[in-house]
C-alpha cells in the first residue's frame, strides 16, 4: 500500500502559499500522492485548480481528486480540465468522481440534485471517449486518459466502478468499514468480468501536533461535516491523533487490500506534514515508500506508474529526518 | 425533568428505572392500560452480550433477572420424525411476567410512578411533560399520532402464528416441523421457567385456512395443535394467553424522534420473533436512551445521540430477522432436504452462523454433518452404509453423469489472473493456460473457463477466448491435457455468443464501450441497442438463428475434441441467448417472443442441438440469469420455470447469475450476492446448482454445501502474497509448453479420443495426480506471463 497526503485546501483560512508549500514538501517526503477534496459552499479551494498549482510545485507525486463532485460541473468542461491537468503534470492525475452529499452545493451550482446519478454516469461513460477523440484535447498522457475512480457508499457506486472506472475511493472510516466496501467493489468487478483488480483508495484525517492540534482538528471537522448532523461525532472520533493510531489504521487498510491511503490534515499547520512524514517513514514494512529523490529533479516528468512502482521501502530515512 | 412514559412493558419500565436512578430529580410517570400482572406472551430470551449490558446498566435488576433464569445450550430440530440436536448455543430465558415483576418492583423502589389501568385515548389527554417516551408497543398510539414525522412502514408477514404456553419441560430451544393434509407447520419453542415453555405455532396463510384455523376458537386452535404435535408434546398441554392467530408486522420508521417525543422498542421497530430479539432490542434501547439523556443536557442532542447509537444495531438485527422470517415463510421449499441438512440449513439461516461456527460450538454435530454429507452425496452411490472418516463437504466428490469431480470447489482462470491475458484471435493466452492448470494443481475440483465465443462475431471483445478454429482446439487441448495429466481435476468450457453486447473494447477499458475500429455486425432478438452508445444490432431471422445454433453445435464438437469434461451454455448477463429470455430485450412478435415459452424457444433449440452433439456421458450446464433486477424484466419465478424446462432437456447443472441484462441494473453486490438465488433455485426447481457471487473462504463454501443451498461453489482465489505467483506458474509452465509443442505440429489422432475417453471414464474416481518435481526442472522459461505487478 502507498500512502498519500491531503492538501489543506478545505481548511478555512489556509493561505495559497501554505497549500503550495505543503505540496512541495509532500513531493520531497515519503508520500505517493497529494489529494484534494471538493466542496462548493465553503471557504475552500477548487480541487482541479489546486492540483494544477500543485502540479507546478511538484515533480513526482500523483495528483488525486478524492473526489471532485462531477455532476456539479459541465461534463465537457470537466473533461477538458482533467485532460489539461493530466497533460500538464506529465500524466500524474488520478480523477476521483462522486455525486457528493450536499444539496446546497447543487442548489448553488444551479444543478438539480435529483439528476446527480444520471449526470455522473454520463460523465463516466463519455470522458474516455472525449479524451481519446482528442476533440477535447490535449491528448492524455497515457492511453485512455487519467486513472478514473468512483466514490460513494451506495450499490450504484460499486456497480459504476465495475462498469466504467479503474478503481474506487472510500469515504473514510475504520478499516472494517473500508473492508466491507472493498468487498462489494470486488464482487461487482468480478461479476463484470473486468480483468485484474480495481484500484482501491482509502482516506482518513490526522492531527498529530498534540492536544491543541487535536482540538483545532476536531473543531474543523465539526464545522466541515456539520451537515451530517450527529454523524459528525463519528468522524471526529476517528480523527487520528497519535502515531500509534496511524500505524494501526495503515495496517488495517493494507490488510483490507487498500492500494493507496490518503491522509488528510485537519489543521493546516505545516509541522503536521513533517510529523506525518516521520510516522510514514517508520512504517516502511507496511507502506511502499517512493524511491529516494536523487540529486537534481529530473526534467523528465514522472509518467504515472501507480501500481508498478518497482521499489520497496528504504529503511533508515525516518530516524535521520527526526 | 418531567418524563411521561407510555407503556409498562420491559422497554418502558427499564427506561424509567434507569432514568430515575441516574437522576432522582426526574419526575417519571409510566402509564399502562393493563393491570400490573397482565401480560401477553410467555417467555423472553436474552444473549450473553445483552446480559453484560444489563449488568452495567443496573446491577440490582440484573441480579434479580439472572436469578430467575433458565439456561440451555442446545437447539433441537424435529423434522420428518427425526430429531437432530446441536449444542453450544448459549441461551437464557425467563418468564415475561417475572421480568415485568422485577422491573416494576425496581421502579417502585426508585420512586418511579406507575399508573396501571389507565387508558390514554389521545395524546391531548396527557398532562404536561418535558419528555414523552413512547414505549407503547407495535400499535403505538404516539407513532400513529405523528405519522407524518415518523413515517412508519408497516409490513405484515405472509405467515400466521400464535403464542401458546406449554407444561412440556424442554431442555433445548426446540423447532418442530410437521406436514399434514392441510400444509406445513412449524413450532418455535423454548423453556422460560422450571415448569413452562413458550410454544409458538406458525404456518402459511393457505395452510391456516385449509386447517380451518381462520375460524377456529382459541380452544379449537389448541385442540388442533395438541393433536398435530402430540408426538413431541408427549401428553402435555398447550395453554392460551389471549392467543390469536396473527401476522407478524415489521415496523420501520424514518425517524424515532419528534421534538420532545421519542419512540422506544416495538413502537420504533420490530424484528421477527424467530431470532428472539424483540425484548432484547427494547431493553437495549432503554439503556441507550437513558445514557444519552444523562450525557447530553440538551434534549435534542440526547435524542439524536440515542437514535444514532441504536439505529445501526437495530437495522443490522432487522436485516437478520428479515432473513430468518423469509426462511420460515418459505421453509416448505426445503422439505426435500434430509433431516441433517435441513437442520444445518435452519441453524445457518440468518447467515450469521457458519459451518465453522457450528463445528466450534458442537464438534460432535460438525462430525455428524460431514459424515452425513459424504454418505448421502457420495458414498451412498458406492454402497457404503456409513462413513467413519469424512472430509468437509467441499472435499466430497460429485458425480455428474459419467464425470466425477474430485471435490466441489470451482475456480475460473480469469478471476485469478492479476493482469489481463488477452486472447489472440480467439486463441487463449499462455498466461490464461498456465493459470487454468495452476488452479487445478492448487486443488480445484473443476476449472471453468470464462465465456468462450462460439464464433468470431460471438466475441464480446477482441480479447475474448474462442472455440471456432482449429488453432483454438489445439490451444485448449494443451490446457486440458496438462490438467488431466497432472491432476484429478476436471475442466469445463462456458460457450457463449455475445449478441448485442459484442464488438466492444477490452474490458480493462470498461464495459460495453463499442470498438472504434474493426467492429463486426451485432445480432439480437430485436433491434434494440444494449446502451445508448452501443452499436445497433440486427434482429435475427430464421436463417440467422440456424447459423448461431450451428456455431454452438460446432463449438460443442470442438470442445469434446479439445478434451473438455463439462460444457456450459451461457444464457446470462445479456448475451445472445439471455437476451431472448428477457422481455426487456426480446420484443419479437413471432413464435420466439412474447410468452415465456416463446422466449425460451430459441435457447432451447440451441440446448437440444448442443446436447445431441455433446457426448451423452458428459455433463452439460447452463449459466442463467435468474433475475434481470429491473422492472419489467425476467424474474426469479420465470427462472424457476425455465430451469425446470432446461433440466427436462438434459441440463444437469445451473449457474445462477443476476443483472447485466440492461446497463446499470444489477444485484446488490456483496459477499455471496448470488447465494440467495442459488438456494431457492436448487430447492424450488430441484436441480444441481453451481453458485458464485464472490465467495472467498472455504467456510462459506462448506456452509452453502452442508445446508443444501448449492452443489458446487465458484471461489475467488486469494491474491498475492498468499499465492507466490512466480513459483506456482513455473511449476506448470514447462508441461503446458511441452504439451503445446507436442500438440502443435502433429495432432495425434488418439489425443482426440483420449480427450473424450478420459472424461467418460471419470466415474471411476479420478486420475492419477503426478508430482511436478520432474516437470518443473524445465520451468521458468515462460514466467514472463506470471502477472507480476507488485
Amino acid at each position: 500500500m502507498q500512502v498519500g497526503v491531503g492538501l489543506p485546501t478545505t481548511i478555512p483560512g489556509t493561505r495559497g502559499d501554505v497549500v503550495l508549500d505543503w505540496a512541495r514538501r509532500a513531493d520531497a517526503g515519503p508520500f505517493s500522492s497529494v489529494a484534494v477534496l471538493d466542496r462548493l459552499l465553503y471557504d475552500s479551494y477548487d480541487p482541479l485548480i489546486s492540483l494544477a498549482a500543485a502540479a507546478g510545485a511538484t515533480t513526482r507525486v500523483r495528483l488525486a481528486t478524492l473526489i471532485v463532485i462531477g455532476p456539479l460541473r459541465n461534463p465537457a468542461l470537466l473533461a477538458k480540465s482533467a485532460a489539461s491537468l493530466d497533460a500538464l503534470s506529465g500524466g500524474r492525475l488520478t480523477l476521483g468522481l462522486s455525486v457528493g452529499a450536499r444539496h446546497d452545493d447543487y442548489e448553488a451550482a444551479g444543478v438539480d440534485y435529483r439528476t446527480r446519478g444520471k449526470r455522473l454516469v454520463e460523465q463516466l461513460a463519455t470522458f474516455r471517449d472525449h479524451w481519446e477523440d482528442e476533440r477535447i484535447g490535449p491528448a492524455p498522457a497515457r492511453p485512455g486518459g487519467p486513472e478514473l475512480l468512483v466514490g460513494g457508499l451506495t450499490d450504484a457506486a460499486y456497480a459504476r466502478v465495475a462498469r466504467y472506472a479503474d478503481g474506487y475511493v472510500h469515504n473514510g472510516g475504520p478499516p472494517r468499514a473500508f473492508a466491507r466496501a472493498a468487498e462489494r467493489v470486488r464482487a461487482a468487478w468480478l461479476d463484470a468480468g473486468r480483468p485484474g483488480k480495481p484500484r482501491l483508495w482509502g482516506q482518513s484525517y490526522f492531527a498529530l501536533g498534540g492536544e491543541a492540534a487535536a482540538e483545532a482538528g476536531t473543531a474543523y471537522l465539526r464545522d466541515y461535516y456539520a451537515f451530517t448532523g450527529h454523524f459528525v461525532e463519528r468522524i471526529v472520533a476517528e480523527l487520528l491523533t497519535t502515531p500509534q493510531g496511524i500505524a494501526q489504521l495503515i495496517r488495517g487498510y493494507a490488510e483490507a487490500g487498500c492500494d493507496e491511503l490518503a491522509l488528510f490534515p485537519a489543521t493546516s499547520d505545516p509541522s503536521e506534514l513533517e510529523r506525518l512524514a516521520d510516522v510514514i517513514t517508520s512504517l516502511a514494512g507496511t507502506v511502499t515508500l517512493p524511491a529516494p529523490v536523487t540529486a537534481a529533479p529530473s526534467a523528465q516528468p514522472f509518467v504515472g506508474a501507480p501500481i508498478g512502482h518497482p521499489h520497496a521501502g528504504r529503511p533508515g530515512r525516518g530516524k535521520d529526518s527526526r | 425533568m418531567k418524563i411521561t412514559i407510555l407503556g409498562a412493558g420491559p422497554a418502558g419500565l427499564y427506561c424509567g428505572l434507569l432514568l430515575k436512578k441516574a437522576n432522582p430529580a426526574h419526575e417519571i410517570t409510566i402509564i399502562e392500560r393493563n393491570p400490573p400482572d397482565a401480560t401477553y406472551g410467555w417467555g423472553v430470551v436474552f444473549s450473553d452480550r445483552t446480559l453484560a449490558a444489563f449488568q452495567e446498566a443496573d446491577y440490582k435488576s440484573y441480579r434479580a433477572i439472572t436469578g430467575r433464569f433458565v439456561l440451555w445450550d442446545a437447539i433441537d430440530t424435529y423434522y420428518r420424525g427425526e430429531l437432530v440436536r446441536c449444542g453450544g448455543h448459549v441461551f437464557a430465558g425467563l418468564s415475561r411476567k417475572e421480568l415485568l415483576g422485577i422491573l416494576q418492583a425496581r421502579c417502585r423502589e426508585l420512586g418511579v410512578a406507575l399508573q396501571f389501568h389507565t387508558e390514554v385515548p389521545d395524546l391531548a389527554a396527557l398532562s404536561e411533560f418535558d419528555l414523552l417516551i413512547a414505549a407503547d408497543g407495535v400499535n403505538s398510539l404516539v407513532r400513529r399520532a405523528y405519522e407524518e414525522t415518523f413515517k412508519p412502514r408497516l409490513v405484515p408477514g405472509t405467515a400466521r402464528y400464535v403464542w401458546f404456553g406449554t407444561d412440556k419441560v424442554l431442555d433445548a430451544f426446540t423447532f418442530i416441523f410437521r406436514e399434514n393434509e392441510h400444509g406445513f407447520f412449524q413450532v418455535h419453542s423454548y423453556p422460560f421457567s422450571g415448569t413452562m415453555s413458550t410454544f409458538i405455532v406458525e404456518c402459511d396463510e393457505e395452510t391456516w385456512r385449509r386447517a380451518g384455523l381462520d375460524t377456529a376458537s382459541e380452544a379449537e386452535s389448541i385442540a388442533y395443535c395438541e393433536r398435530l404435535f402430540a408426538p413431541e408434546l408427549g401428553g402435555c398441554h398447550l395453554y392460551p394467553n389471549k392467543s390469536s392467530w396473527i401476522s407478524f408486522v415489521t415496523v420501520k420508521c424514518a425517524t424515532w424522534r419528534r421534538g420532545n417525543v421519542v419512540l422506544l422498542g416495538d413502537s420504533a421497530h420490530t424484528a421477527h420473533f424467530s431470532i428472539g430479539s424483540g425484548t432484547k432490542l427494547a431493553m437495549e434501547d432503554a439503556i441507550a436512551l437513558a445514557n444519552a439523556i444523562e450525557q447530553h443536557p440538551d434534549l435534542t442532542t440526547a435524542l439524536a445521540g440515542y437514535e444514532m447509537v441504536r439505529r445501526p444495531v437495530v437495522e443490522t438485527l432487522q436485516a437478520a430477522a428479515a432473513e430468518s422470517q423469509a426462511y420460515f415463510e418459505g421453509v416448505r421449499r426445503y422439505s426435500r432436504l434430509e433431516p441433517v441438512e435441513f437442520a444445518f440449513n435452519l441453524l445457518t439461516r440468518s447467515r450469521r452462523i457458519s459451518y465453522d461456527d457450528l463445528r466450534l460450538r458442537d464438534p460432535r454435530f460438525g462430525e455428524l454433518v460431514d459424515r452425513w454429507f459424504e454418505r448421502h452425496y457420495w458414498a451412498h452411490e458406492h454402497k457404503r452404509v456409513y462413513s467413519l472418516i469424512a472430509p468437509a463437504p467441499m472435499l466430497t466428490p460429485l458425480a455428474l453423469r459419467g464425470l466425477t469431480l474430485p471435490n466441489r470447489v470451482v475456480f475460473s482462470p480469469g478471476a485469478a489472473l492479476t493482469e489481463p491475458a488477452p486472447a489472440e484471435e480467439g486463441t487463449p493466452a499462455l498466461a490464461y493456460a498456465l493459470e487454468a492448470v495452476c488452479l487445478a494443481q492448487e486443488g480445484a475440483g473443476l476449472v471453468l473457463t470464462e465465456p468462450v465465443a462460439v464464433s468470431a462475431e460471438g466475441r464480446v471483445t477482441p480479447d475474448d477466448n474462442g472455440l471456432y478454429r482449429p488453432e483454438h482446439v489445439r490451444a485448449w487441448r494443451r490446457i486440458t491435457h496438462a490438467l488431466h495429466d497432472q491432476t484429478s481435476a476436471c475442466i469445463g468450457v462456458l460457450l457463449s455468443h455475445a449478441g448485442r453486447r459484442g464488438a466492444t473494447r477490452p474490458r480493462r477499458e470498461g464495459l460495453d464501450r463499442p470498438l472504434r475500429a474493426g467492429r463486426w455486425p451485432l445480432i439480437a432478438p430485436s433491434t434494440l441497442p444494449f446502451a445508448s452508445t452501443s452499436q445497433l444490432p440486427r434482429a435475427l431471422d430464421r436463417a440467422g438463428m440456424d447459423a448461431v445454433r450451428d456455431d454452438f453445435v460446432r463449438a460443442a464438437r470442438l470442445a469434446a475434441e479439445a478434451g473438455f469434461d463439462l460444457l456450459a451454455l451461457h444464457m446470462g448477463h445479456g448475451y445472445l441467448l439471455a437476451s431472448f429470455l428477457s422481455p426487456l430485450v426480446n420484443r419479437r412478435e413471432d413464435e420466439y417472443g412474447g410468452s415465456l415459452e416463446n422466449r425460451l424457444r430459441f435457447p432451447l433449440e440451441v440446448l437440444d442441438a448442443v446436447r445431441a452433439a455433446w457426448p451423452a456421458k458428459q455433463p452439460l450446464a447452463v449459466a442463467l440469469t435468474v433475475d434481470d433486477c429491473c422492472p419489467g424484466g425476467l424474474t426469479y419465478t420465470d427462472a424457476v420455470a425455465i430451469t425446470r424446462t432446461l433440466a427436462a432437456h438434459g441440463c444437469d447443472l445451473v449457474v445462477p447469475l443476476a443483472g447485466q441484462t440492461v446497463p446499470d441494473a444489477g444485484p446488490t453486490y456483496a459477499r455471496g450476492f448470488l447465494t440467495g438465488y442459488a438456494e431457492r433455485l436448487r430447492n424450488d426447481a430441484e436441480i444441481l446448482v453451481l453458485v458464485g457471487g464472490y465467495l472467498t473462504t472455504t467456510n462459506e463454501v462448506n456452509t452453502l454445501l452442508a445446508g443444501g443451498r448449492a452443489d458446487l461453489c465458484l471461489m475467488i482465489p486469494p491474491a498475492a502474497p498468499e499465492r507466490a505467483a512466480g513459483e506456482r506458474l513455473a511449476a506448470v509452465s514447462a508441461p503446458v509448453a511441452e504439451t503445446a509443442s507436442a500438440a502443435r505440429p502433429t495432432v495425434a489422432p488418439d489425443t482426440v479420443e483420449r480427450g473424450g475417453g478420459v472424461a467418460g471414464a471419470g466415474g471411476s474416481g479420478g486420475r492419477r495426480p503426478r508430482t511436478m518435481a520432474a516437470a518443473s526442472q524445465h520451468g521458468g522459461a515462460m514466467t514472463q506471463h506470471d502477472g507480476e505487478g507488485k
